[in-house]
């Protein structure tokens, strides 16, 4: 299909493509199996400037939007969805910053996340806080010009390789929701240290660490955007990041599919390749449909979430106002739905096609010798974080009565 | 201080597959071309000298049709820092010698140069001479099959060339001229903001008049050799595999087989 990408798009999928055929397939199931991460593939995404291509040009980034964030990481996921995940993972924590960190904050954080110089992570989970945020028991107490961070986080993607963190914690556990703050804490600060390192089903090769703090102190100017207002600032975040995790399921999606093409072209059963079969042509015309809707629903997403943000971003830059407020100047409108539809299409369609990919294979397709098992692995957690696709459903669905009872009420006003 | 460095590349057809036509030449159109594969690691070496000598340049030259600005563009989008064009009707037909003359005609153009790279020789035309006869023409010291360089200054350049039996240890005086292997390096990717900026970059096509070549000493004219006929290299028939389960019942079919097809 052509999705009418502009040079600059097809480039960066031309080189997100020819990092993932040549470098990430070799050793992808290597890095999956010792759960290692993957630096000599983050050293060539550096070096080919992947980390920045959604991020502006002022902060060192190649000037695009989410269109150019997806198109990267639905290729790199084609060849592995877990090595593909670390740009993905910073892109967590630039957004953020991007969105509702001041001047300052964007001129100090973003330039290296741009670069890939460091990694970013966000992490909003806790043990006892999962899609229930608002039930969060680490804390941050302003003690005159710092905050003292205590608590612990977990579940957080990139942990310990990540460098800059945009991370939740209560300012007043008495305002439950409202006592929600965002904050940027940066690896090395005293009190801050990595507990337990998860094993995962998949994604293996990005680490899945346990965060503690213990008194903890952070300078006041990490605080992010305001007080207890950290629900927005996640939310806000999630508006434009999930399509990252749509790609990334997409990538790992298409892939499978591509290369259990491959395979039943060449396998031979009862003197024929498989792929002659009909029963194994309907399956692939029903994964192949589905990435492409997929897709298409992706894109346009995308897109649109782009016409709203570049302009902001530039008017910001410009200004010197946040990119948030930039947005809500500009009239954009709020994302919620249509980024919770395309995660949820997204990932279901990886976790179907996948699922399939594995069957059409058959016994070799169970194995670990072979790169389709490690497919279906990935594909899970795309239902899973930033929001599993129940809570997402949840935020569809409240959208779109949102939405209706708006209209309701501006009929009833032109009555 | 750093040194210019020369590299000269070569467009060149990226399959294997080429047909002849009715004249026994080789069929290039429509064929997707790209830099010749060799000049990826002279390209990669300068680059490599340049990171190390401190305010070095690199200077991408390529003879041939106007096309043949997009492989100067792939260099740029390594890090190479200009590029030129050598395009000229007059150059058509051009054999080794009459193309050494060429590039040796824009390398004393840039004036500067200290080190000229080549790749040891072409996918296509696989001379191997231009070398040697750059070398030649410019009348400086020049190395081709070049494995390693071990040093590199403002003045001279350590090398260690590929032989049969190991490899020289040649220490040459700048300006040289220098033929890489692909044992050299391992080419680098691009990145995104080399590739949008060399997009943008302005790259100058250079004519004879330019470089100061009369025009009678290349082309076809000034050409003293010719290429007559082109043939398909032969397909080589598939092996015998001598089987055995001992290395004694190895030996007596192997002889007995040598003995079948008459070689004893």
């Amino acid at each position: 299909m052509d999705y009418q990408l502009t040079e600059t798009q097809q480039e960066i999928i031309n080189m997100a493509g020819e990092i993932a055929e040549k470098k990430i397939k070799p050793v992808r199931a290597k890095y999956d199996q010792n759960e290692e991460f993957p630096w000599d593939i983050i050293e060539e995404m550096r070096k080919a400037d992947l980390f920045g291509v959604y991020l502006p040009e002022e902060y060192g980034g190649l000037g695009g939007g989410n269109l150019e964030l997806i198109i990267m990481a639905e290729r790199l996921a084609q060849a592995c969805g877990g090595i593909g995940l670390s740009a993905l993972t910073s892109s967590l924590c630039a957004i953020p910053i991007l969105l509702f960190g001041n001047p300052d904050q964007r001129k100090r954080y973003l330039p290296d996340l741009a670069s890939g110089k460091k990694l970013g992570s966000f992490c909003i989970t806790e043990p006892a806080s999962g899609s229930d945020a608002t039930s969060m028991g680490a804390t941050a107490k302003l003690e005159g010009d710092h905050y003292v961070l205590n608590g612990v986080k977990n579940f957080c993607s990139g942990g310990e390789t990540s460098e800059t963190y945009v991370l939740f914690f209560s300012t007043n556990l008495d305002r439950g929701p409202r006592g929600i703050t965002a904050f940027i804490v940066e690896k090395g600060t005293p009190g801050f240290t990595f507990g337990k390192k998860e094993e995962k089903m998949g994604i293996r090769c990005n680490p899945t660490y346990e965060l503690v703090f213990e008194n903890c102190k952070i300078p006041k100017e990490n605080l992010l955007y305001k007080e207890g207002r950290g629900l927005h600032v996640a939310q806000g975040t999630f508006d434009l990041s999930r399509p990252g995790v749509a790609a990334q399921a997409l990538g790992i999606a298409q892939g499978a599919l591509n290369e259990t093409i491959e395979y039943i072209r060449q396998r031979k059963q009862f003197g024929v390749p498989v792929s002659s079969f009909q029963a194994m042509q309907h399956i692939l015309a029903d994964c192949a449909t589905q990435i492409e809707a997929s897709r298409a629903l992706l894109y346009s997403v995308a897109k649109a979430m782009d016409k709203d943000l570049i302009p902001a971003t530039q008017k910001a830059i410009k200004e010197g106002i946040l990119v948030y407020d930039a947005m809500k100047e500009l009239g954009a409108k709020r994302w919620t739905k249509e980024s919770a539809m395309v995660k949820v299409f997204c990932s279901d369609t990886a976790m179907k096609v996948t699922t399939d990919c594995v069957q059409m294979c058959g016994g070799i397709g169970y194995m670990r010798d072979f790169p389709i098992e490690k497919f279906m692995r990935d594909a899970k957690i795309t239902q899973i974080y930033e929001g599993t696709n129940q809570v997402q459903r949840n935020e569809i669905g409240m959208m779109m009565i949102k939405e209706a009872a708006s209209a309701a009420r501006k009929e009833a006003v032109a009555a | 201080m750093g040194i210019h460095i020369a590299v000269c590349v070569k467009r060149t057809p990226s399959s294997t597959s080429v047909a002849l036509d009715g004249n026994g030449q080789i069929q290039t159109e429509g064929l997707p071309h790209g830099i010749n594969p060799f000049d990826e690691y002279a390209v990669e070496e300068a680059l490599r000298i340049k990171e190390k000598l401190d305010g070095s340049k690199v200077t991408i030259i390529s003879a041939g049709k106007a096309d043949c600005a997009e492989v100067v563009r792939s260099a740029l989008a390594l890090g190479c820092d200009e590029g030129v064009v050598l395009s000229d009707d007059a150059f058509n037909g051009s054999d080794t010698m009459a193309t050494s003359l060429i590039l040796s005609g824009a390398i004393k153009k840039l004036g500067d140069v200290k080190l000229i790279l080549f790749g040891k020789q072409t996918n296509d035309g696989e001379s191997g001479h231009m070398t040697a006869l750059v070398g030649a023409r410019l009348q400086r010291p020049s190395v081709s099959a070049v494995r390693k360089v071990t040093e590199v200054s403002d003045d001279s350049i350590s090398v260690e060339r590929a032989m049969e039996d190991g490899a020289d240890t040649l220490k040459l005086t700048l300006p040289a001229i220098v033929g890489v292997t692909k044992e050299i390096n391992e080419p680098r990717l691009p990145s995104l903001k080399g590739k949008m900026k060399a997009k943008k970059a302005e790259i100058p096509t250079w004519s004879a008049a330019d470089i100061g070549v009369d025009a009678a000493a290349i082309g076809a004219a000034g050409s003293p050799t010719g290429v007559v006929k082109m043939e398909p290299v032969p397909t080589r028939g598939s092996g015998i595999a001598i089987t055995g389960e001992t290395p004694e019942e190895l030996a007596k079919n192997l002889v007995e087989k040598l003995k079948e097809t008459k070689f004893i």
